[in-house]
This record gives structure tokens, C-alpha cells and sequence, in this order.
């Protein structure tokens, strides 16, 4: 990795260099009923629009990559035949302006089921691909995880990472691509000093960690309390409304459901994003429900992330980002969730 | 209308097909005249015989009935069980059908005769307590929604026409809210009743920053205790709460659970 400095005003002319391409950044998105600043991700047209001292975005960046609705193909039918058109809907790189660490970290997950699996997906892959991500290191909430699940930091996932030390950005660069753009402004290598500021900011980031997750014998733990009356707890506070996995940057189940139009000439499969926690997600043909409580759907989604994933990919498929937690109206977190399944140990 | 139906080379017979409205607005049936883009083709995919609102023609001879509206009146019982003995599949549209609708917000009150004087005066008019199209006859299918979403009925009746299965959305409304990218409005500080209210609507309210009453009704693990607990938590007192849960019917029954004491309660009339 090479490690580099700019001032801070530099960046607004990183932001013009990139300003061919769509940029989607941290915007902010008014206040909450208490005046908490509220942002997202959005496609950005100009420099000042961007929040980049943005605390969380509401929803995770995964839409850029995981659309919530998809067309995978279309079909034009005609009396003899059909013929089918795939489109995986990419036509410009996007720069990413301003990712936390967490959501990298997400997307490196989802590539190791959509990317690198036996079967990679290819309207995944090509948005992916065609991604430019500037990392931005960030203040850690109070339903932030991250350092329980292991990211807070992020080693690769990214074309370049920078961290505010107050007039400058340390960056670091992770591409030939981010290299070539940061030689179009005015750069220096590290000073003593610098490295100082920067291992100052990391110790002073650390310390605004409050909440954790013991994930040591996870997967075990929640083998032993598969039945533990905890899920039954949870399971009844749910609102079975998914709203979970729309929020996380991880989830990536689906359904595709085949549309035919009025004409009775067009048709198309359409993939939209679903949750584990849905009643019908486990709804077969014929009608019977796997998993016809909530309870049983809530844990099954608690297993996925902290026990399936780690036993085929040795890693969490959660990252501690805490905005499913933040968002459920029953408060239904993943530290208190994962503390009442573990019990008094 | 021309030539004969098909896809992918499988002849389709073109059903046809009633529209009727009992005790309703008539918005409805309006949402799919409205339709331009596709009115052409919705026309082609069935023969109807009967649409007051779109055409002079009459005919009892149809496979399917659409009947808006909720039954309000004697005369009602009549046509609508007339209507079902016609039709070969019978299909409530929209909420008034589905659970009564607007219209069943009288039904909380003790005195319907007083309820009756306060409305007509003294002007002779035969009205009931409000039902829904089922408690009175077998309904095939439902069609939630005040109005119905267009674009639904579209995709149904196309469903209908192939012979597949029609299928509901029975997750709520926070699924295709949070897909609109909204943020959730109980954290800007409006009640809501997405997380109970089925789907289906692309979250037509939310998305416009209004919260949702439940048109739609219940989805199919609604659970009306959190909300309830949820409602408190953000602020809003119980009578928010059933207000809403009350307005379309979907949730009546819960809403008269809820507050036993609510229901058939002499109103206190609201100053203006």
C-alpha cells in the first residue's frame, strides 16, 4: 500500500477530476423528530453537496450494487416465438465519494457469494466492477459493532481510503487508478508528524466504541441454544416487516417473479430483494411454511449471519454497521439479541 | 377488441367481464378508466359487458364480476347475491368490498337510527350497518386497496386471463417503503401503519411523506401489539392508534378488541 498526504482543499479538485463519471456520496436528509442529522446515499452533482463528516447513512450503499428490484431479462413474443434481451443494467463507473470502512467491508462479503463463489452473478459483478471507491474514515456511533465483528478497518475492497487529521487526509492507495488521480494533485509522502496524527486519530476512534458483541464460540453458542426460549422473546416483539434486511449492507436474498404484460407481447423476470424475516420466505409450492413464525424467522436470520456464513467463508456476514438495529421500531438489536441467546455464561 | 387471444401461440379465451358498484365513491372503477397507457390493451385482454361508468351496454352474461363498494342497503343483498349467482368468479374490488371501507366507520356507533337522523334528517332513506361484499356471499377473490392500484388490477386480470395463480404481497408495507429508499416517518415523527398493513401499493402514502392508514388491511403476520407499544414509544396516544386502525375496516375487528368500550360508544361530536 502507498501511503500519501493532501490538504484538505485538494479534495474538491479529486472531486472535479472524477466528475465525469456518476458520483454518489453521503447527502444529508434533514433531521429526525429529535434533530439527529439524518443522511444517505445519493447520487451527488456537486463537491459541496457531499456530508463527509456524515455519521451513518439510514440505508446501507447496497442499492448501487443489489437493486431492490431488477430487471434480469425482457421477452418479446410474437405467434411463433419469443426472443429474450438481457441487460445487466451498467452503463457508467460509479464513484463511490466517501465510504466507511463497514460498508467496504460489506461489499467484500457480498462479493464472496456474488463474485467468487462457483457461480458468479453477472449483474452484480458488473456493477461492481465498475465501482471507484474513496473510503472515509469515521466517528464511531453509539450502535456501532464494527470492532466486534472485525470492521472497523478495511485492508482492500477500495481504490482509496483517507482519514482526517484535521487540515490534511492521509490516504491510502489501494489502485493504480487512485494512484494516477492523486499525481494530478498536490501530494506529499507522510511526515513523522503525520503518521502521529494519524495513529492519533485511530486511538481516539477507538475510545467512542460503546457497543459490543461477543462473537468468541458463536457458531457453537448458537448451536447449543437452538431452542433457547430467547428467539421465542424476540420472535414476539417482531414485526415480521423485513425492515432489517432492506436496511443491512449485507443481505442479499431474493425472489424473481415473472411479469407478463397486458399486451400479451412483453414479458419479463424481475428480481427484487427479500427478507428472511417475511412470512413467505420460506413458503413452498403447495403452500406449506418452514418457517411460519416469526420467531423461527428471526433466528433462522441471526444463524445465517453469525453461524452459516462463518462455517463456509471463516467470517461473519454481519459488520457491526448496527442499522438494522437502528431501524427496527421494536428494537430488536444484534448486541442484545446475541447477549440474550449466549445468556449467563 | 379483435382476433382471437393468445400467447405464445396457446389460444386464451377473453372472459367477460362486469364492473358493478354497491355503497362506494366509484373510484375504483375510475383508476382503471384512467389508464390510458394501457387502457388499449387491458380492453383487449376482456369483453365487458357491463361498466356504468364507462359504457350504455348491459348484459347478466359474464364469467367474472368486479363489484366495488360495501353493502349499506336491503336492496344491496339482493343485487349483490343476484350479481354472484351470474358470475363464475366473484371479485371484491377494493377496500369498501374488501372490508367495508370508509363507509363501515359508522358501524362504531350504538344508535344507528340516531347516526341516520344526524346525516339524512328527516328525509325517509333505507341504510343499514355497513358489511363487507363476503358476509353475505362467497368472494373468489380480493382486491385490497382505497383506491385500487391500477397497475395491480392489470397485472391480476393478465394473471386471470393466462390461468396463473394470483398472488398478494403478505409482507407489509415497510418492505417496498424501505425499497422507495424513504426515511422510516415514525423516526420524522408521524404515526404509520406500514408495518402492519399488507403491501402491494409500492408504499404510494409513505413515499409521499403521509403515513399510512391501512387501506390495504392487515399482511398476513401483522402484529398489532408491537404497533400498538410502538404507537406509545413515538408519542401517539391510543386514540391515534385506533383512528387509524379503524378507517378502512381491514382492521375492525382488532380495533373493536382493542377498545371494547370504543365500540357502539355514543359519539362526542368534535367542535368545529
Amino acid at each position: 500500500m502507498i501511503f500519501k498526504v493532501f490538504k484538505k482543499e485538494e479534495l474538491a479538485r479529486l472531486h472535479e477530476l472524477l466528475a465525469v463519471n456518476i458520483i454518489v456520496g453521503p447527502v444529508s436528509k434533514g433531521n429526525d423528530r429529535n434533530g439527529k442529522p439524518l443522511y444517505d446515499f445519493d447520487v451527488t452533482y456537486d463537491f459541496n453537496e457531499l456530508a463527509l463528516d456524515y455519521t451513518q447513512t439510514v440505508h446501507s450503499p447496497k442499492r448501487f450494487v443489489l437493486p431492490y428490484h431488477e430487471t434480469l431479462s425482457t421477452f418479446s413474443i410474437t405467434r411463433d416465438g419469443w426472443k429474450k434481451h438481457v441487460d445487466l443494467n451498467v452503463y457508467r463507473p460509479l464513484v463511490f465519494f466517501g465510504m466507511h470502512a463497514c460498508d467496504i467491508n460489506a461489499l467484500n462479503k457480498l462479493d464472496l457469494v456474488l463474485a467468487q463463489s462457483t457461480y458468479p452473478n453477472p449483474y452484480y459483478m458488473g456493477k461492481r466492477k465498475n465501482l471507484f471507491i474513496i473510503g472515509m474514515g469515521c466517528n464511531p456511533e453509539p450502535q456501532c459493532f464494527c470492532r466486534s465483528m472485525g470492521t472497523d478497518s478495511v485492508l482492500h475492497g477500495f481504490d482509496l481510503f483517507l482519514t482526517d487529521l484535521g487540515g490534511k487526509y492521509f490516504a491510502e492507495i489501494l489502485s493504480a487508478t487512485a494512484f494516477d488521480l492523486l499525481t494530478q494533485l498536490t501530494c506529499q509522502d507522510p511526515s513523522a508528524k503525520d503518521l502521529a496524527l494519524y495513529k492519533h486519530a485511530t486511538k481516539e476512534k477507538s475510545k467512542r466504541y460503546t457497543a459490543t458483541v461477543d462473537t468468541s464460540d458463536l457458531t457453537k453458542i448458537l448451536d447449543l441454544e437452538f431452542e433457547s426460549t430467547a428467539w421465542d422473546a424476540w420472535g414476539e416483539k417482531c414485526l415480521s416487516c423485513g425492515t432489517c434486511a432492506n436496511v443491512c449492507p449485507t443481505c442479499y436474498c431474493y425472489g424473481v417473479d415473472e411479469h407478463v404484460d397486458p399486451d400479451l407481447k412483453h414479458a419479463s423476470k424481475i428480481k427484487s430483494l427479500h427478507s428472511c424475516n417475511l412470512i413467505d420466505f420460506a413458503k413452498v409450492a403447495g403452500g406449506h411454511n418452514f418457517r411460519p413464525t416469526s420467531a423461527s424467522r428471526l433466528k433462522y436470520r441471526y444463524y445465517h449471519k453469525h453461524r452459516g456464513f462463518v462455517e463456509a467463508f471463516e467470517e461473519s456476514l454481519c459488520v457491526g454497521c448496527g442499522r438494522c438495529g437502528a431501524a427496527c421500531l421494536a428494537d430488536i438489536t444484534p448486541p442484545e439479541v446475541i447477549a440474550s441467546v449466549r445468556g449467563k455464561e | 377488441m379483435s382476433g382471437q387471444l393468445s400467447y405464445l401461440g396457446v389460444p386464451l379465451t377473453r372472459p367477460k367481464v362486469g364492473f358493478f358498484e354497491l355503497s362506494s365513491c366509484e373510484g375504483c372503477q375510475l383508476q382503471l378508466l384512467n389508464n390510458e397507457a394501457t387502457l388499449l390493451d387491458f380492453l383487449n385482454l376482456v369483453e365487458i359487458v357491463n361498466f356504468r361508468e364507462g359504457m350504455s351496454e348491459r348484459s347478466d352474461t359474464y364469467d367474472i364480476a368486479f363489484v366495488e363498494g360495501s353493502v349499506t342497503r336491503q336492496d344491496e343483498i339482493t343485487r349483490l347475491t343476484e350479481i354472484r349467482k351470474n358470475a363464475k368468479i366473484l371479485v371484491a374490488l377494493g377496500s369498501c368490498a374488501c372490508f367495508g371501507g370508509v363507509n363501515q366507520l359508522k358501524n362504531r356507533f350504538r344508535d344507528l337510527e340516531w347516526v341516520k337522523k344526524e346525516v339524512y334528517g328527516d328525509f325517509p332513506i333505507d341504510t343499514m350497518e355497513v358489511h363487507p361484499l363476503a358476509d353475505f356471499v362467497q368472494v373468489d377473490l380480493s382486491i385490497f386497496g382505497c383506491p385500487i392500484k391500477k397497475e395491480e388490477v392489470e397485472r391480476i386480470v393478465t394473471d386471470l386471463v393466462l390461468g396463473k395463480a394470483v398472488h398478494h404481497p403478505e409482507y407489509p408495507v415497510c418492505v417496498e417503503c424501505k425499497a422507495n429508499q424513504n426515511i422510516c416517518l415514525f423516526e420524522l415523527g408521524e404515526p404509520c401503519l406500514g408495518p402492519v398493513t399488507r403491501a402491494g401499493c409500492d408504499a404510494w402514502c409513505t413515499s409521499n411523506r403521509r403515513g399510512c392508514w391501512g387501506c390495504r388491511g392487515p399482511a398476513e403476520a401483522a402484529n398489532l401489539k408491537q404497533l400498538e407499544e410502538i404507537m406509545h414509544t413515538y408519542g401517539f396516544n391510543k386514540e391515534a392508534v385506533i383512528d387509524r386502525l379503524e378507517c378502512f375496516g381491514g382492521f375492525a375487528s382488532y380495533a373493536h378488541t382493542t377498545l371494547p368500550q370504543n365500540k357502539k360508544t355514543p359519539i362526542k361530536r368534535k367542535k368545529s
